[in-house]
């Protein structure tokens, strides 16, 4: 535990380390008021990282998140344009995304499916059926309605709804993950799945309620997502299941599962995104950012592997060495 | 061997061997030729231009390129590894061959800074998980947005044109009438890796690694060596699958292959290899290359958009896994 905590605070340090360098070129960045817009901004990809961690943790990974959302958000935009209410929209959207979700696991739990092979198809089948939904079509701001377009931008206590509930499906999670058989579950299956099967958990069910989970988390960020940018279309959020992924691998999320935290898996997140929002800000072109993260995953996990013991291959290393 | 009438107790041992005929009968790569030759024969009929020689030439573009990549990813996946910054390190080799075309450089120089830029990338994704011993599939993700990172840092949101017209053979030229010169690096990759995963002791080391990684480096195989070597030619790979894309397409951006990673997965998994590694073969996925390269040409011939055909390889992604294990199920 105390090795976890570690990690933690030393990715802690490298935020205030990077808000640091930012604050010797460009003060203002640092300002709350900026650093709560920063927060906002990163809001999608803090959910969407829990339900990642949620995953992996189980020894699987999910690819299709961000299709995913781009289907939930359609079918919100969608809905929306047909008149439905929004508390309706937002509970469709949610059980969408698990749906979706629940339909990846079903793969892997029933029919033993590596996840990465499942998830790459889906990846490209939920993208897909947003062309078949709406021919290519886009639906543009003037065509949303005034409250579905306003919801998670309206702003309560100085943050607006959106960042509030990020935090608090952050809340929730930490309690899933830490107080509940669930969450056990999930660190159980991945740590070491014979044991677990031994002390009654089963192993696919355990995936599969942490594929459904995420895709829940998923569906909900979907509305978010197209209600904020006011626009939805067949490619929004193409390639942020990398950026998922490489915020759960920053936040030291073992991507062998059992291991990794919660303020890791947020701090992992708002790393990538203070860096997306000080790029420009500090004068660098933003074509900068995929091989900064790049360059950040590769760190992190060298960082991460450095810290695990591997007694089950002490004997391999001895043989090694006489080579 | 003779036949006796006791019943076999604890594990079942047949009576007799499966035939090799038999055995090459219910193979999974004969399976995959049937479905080829099926789709074959239902694209003649479902398009009068289908059986032109010369749509089929033009229509053998888009898998050669994704096959050769497959290949050697073929033998990654078999080792128990994977690649996925294969599509990253088309786009960085188109990059720096731009980058050299613009220097002045003539055509030998440009193929050999491709080859070289696919020879580091795959060295240095080697050196990360053989090396360092770290996972490949996030090391891949990670240099998937590190590869494309540097050509968007080279090119922001420009492009490269204007390769000279000798540089347009890889990806334009014909050895003979109808067989273009990526058909014919198609054909003749095809044979070289064939040879070296089913017939050399390193492509035995290949499979031993892949079934067990512990036990193959206690008979005295140097398996991080060996790891490092199949990524080095998937990147050498991905080097020339990149010189004959930028060749055909005579332009350099860095969205160049965009979602290639995806297909060659898909390519490799649909030849018959276990995505958890140790078991396939070549001639599955030279077959499997054909019968996507035979849907996608047929689907475009009957004006289905791109999207949906990825609709359809993401959905036999899943098929061609998930059906035998249903059947199986199912007669349980």
């Amino acid at each position: 535990m105390s090795l976890l905590k570690s990690r933690e605070t030393v990715l802690g340090l490298a935020i205030l380390l990077l808000l640091a360098l930012i604050y010797s070129r460009f003060p203002g960045f640092v300002r709350p008021a900026s650093l709560a817009r920063v927060l906002t901004d990163t809001s999608p990809l803090i959910i969407l990282a829990l339900g990642q961690m949620a995953v992996i943790l189980t020894k699987c990974i999910d690819l299709s998140m961000a299709a995913n959302l781009a289907l939930c958000g359609m079918v919100a935009g969608l809905m929306n344009m047909a008149g439905v209410p929004l508390p309706l929209i937002l509970l469709a959207v949610i059980a969408l995304g698990a749906a979706l979700g629940a339909f990846n696991g079903i793969l892997v739990w029933k029919l033993n499916i590596p996840s990465i092979v499942v998830t790459l198809g889906t990846m490209t089948i939920y993208r897909g059926i947003i062309f078949l939904l709406t021919d290519g079509r886009w639906i543009n701001a003037h065509q949303m309605s005034a409250g579905f377009k306003a919801f998670p931008r309206t702003v309560y206590l100085g943050l607006p709804v959106m960042t509030w509930i990020m935090i608090v499906i952050v809340a929730g999670f930490a309690v899933l993950i830490y107080r509940t058989p669930l969450g056990r579950a999930f660190f159980a299956v991945g740590g070491n799945p014979h044991a677990a099967v031994y002390t009654g958990i089963s192993v696919g069910r355990t995936q599969f309620w942490a594929f459904t989970l995420a895709g829940a988390l998923a569906g909900l960020t979907g509305y978010l997502w197209v209600a904020r940018y006011s626009v939805a279309y067949v490619d929004i959020a193409a390639g942020f299941e990398l950026d998922v992924v490489a915020a759960c691998v920053i936040g030291g999320i073992a991507i062998a599962g059992g291991a990794g935290s919660v303020a890791g898996a947020v701090m992992g997140a708002l790393f990538l995104g203070i860096v997306k929002n000080a790029l420009p800000v500090v004068g660098i072109s933003p074509f900068w950012q995929m091989a900064i993260s790049g360059t950040a995953i590769l760190v992190a996990i060298a960082f991460n592997a450095r810290g695990q013991g591997q007694q089950g291959r002490i004997i391999l290393k001895k043989a090694e060495q006489r080579e | 061997m003779s036949v006796t009438s006791e019943e076999p107790r604890g594990r079942q041992i047949p009576d007799r061997l499966t035939s090799p005929l038999r055995k090459a009968l219910s193979s999974w790569e004969l399976l995959l030729f049937g479905v080829a030759v099926a789709i074959f024969i239902a694209n003649s009929f479902a398009s009068p231009w289908f059986l032109d020689p010369w749509n089929l030439s033009d229509a053998s573009f888009n898998f050669t390129e994704k096959a050769l990549i497959a290949f050697a990813m073929a033998m990654l996946i078999i080792a128990g590894d994977i690649d996925l910054s294969v599509a990253s390190i088309i786009a960085l080799t188109s990059t720096m061959m731009g980058l050299a075309m613009m220097a002045g450089a003539p055509m030998p120089v440009l193929v050999l800074v491709g080859l070289v830029t696919g020879l580091v990338c795959g060295a240095f994704n080697g050196l990360l998980v053989a090396g360092f011993g770290l996972p490949s599939i996030v090391v891949t993700i990670g240099t998937m947005s590190l590869f494309r990172g540097i050509s968007y840092i080279v090119l922001g949101d420009g492009a490269f044109t204007g390769y000279p017209a000798s540089f347009a053979y890889f990806g334009q030229g014909y050895v003979w009438w109808v067989i273009t010169f990526e058909l014919f690096l198609f054909a003749l990759f095809a044979v070289i890796f064939g040879v070296l995963l089913h017939k050399t002791s390193f492509g035995r080391a290949v499979y031993a690694i892949g079934n067990n990684a512990t036990a193959a480096r206690f008979s005295g195989i140097r398996v991080n060596r060996i790891r490092f070597i199949l990524f080095l030619q998937t990147g050498l790979m991905s080097g020339i699958a990149a010189i004959c894309l930028t060749s055909r397409l005579g332009s350099t951006r860095p969205s160049i292959a965009t979602g290639f990673e995806l297909e060659v997965v898909t390519m490799v998994v649909l030849g018959g290899v276990s995505i958890l590694g140790g078991s396939g073969s070549i001639p599955g996925v030279v077959i499997a290359a054909l019968v996507m390269g035979l849907v996608t040409f047929g689907l475009g011939l009957l004006n289905v958009p791109g999207i949906v055909m990825s609709i359809i390889i993401g959905a036999l992604l899943i098929g061609v896994i998930a059906l035998p294990r249903l059947w199986s199920m199912w007669r349980r």
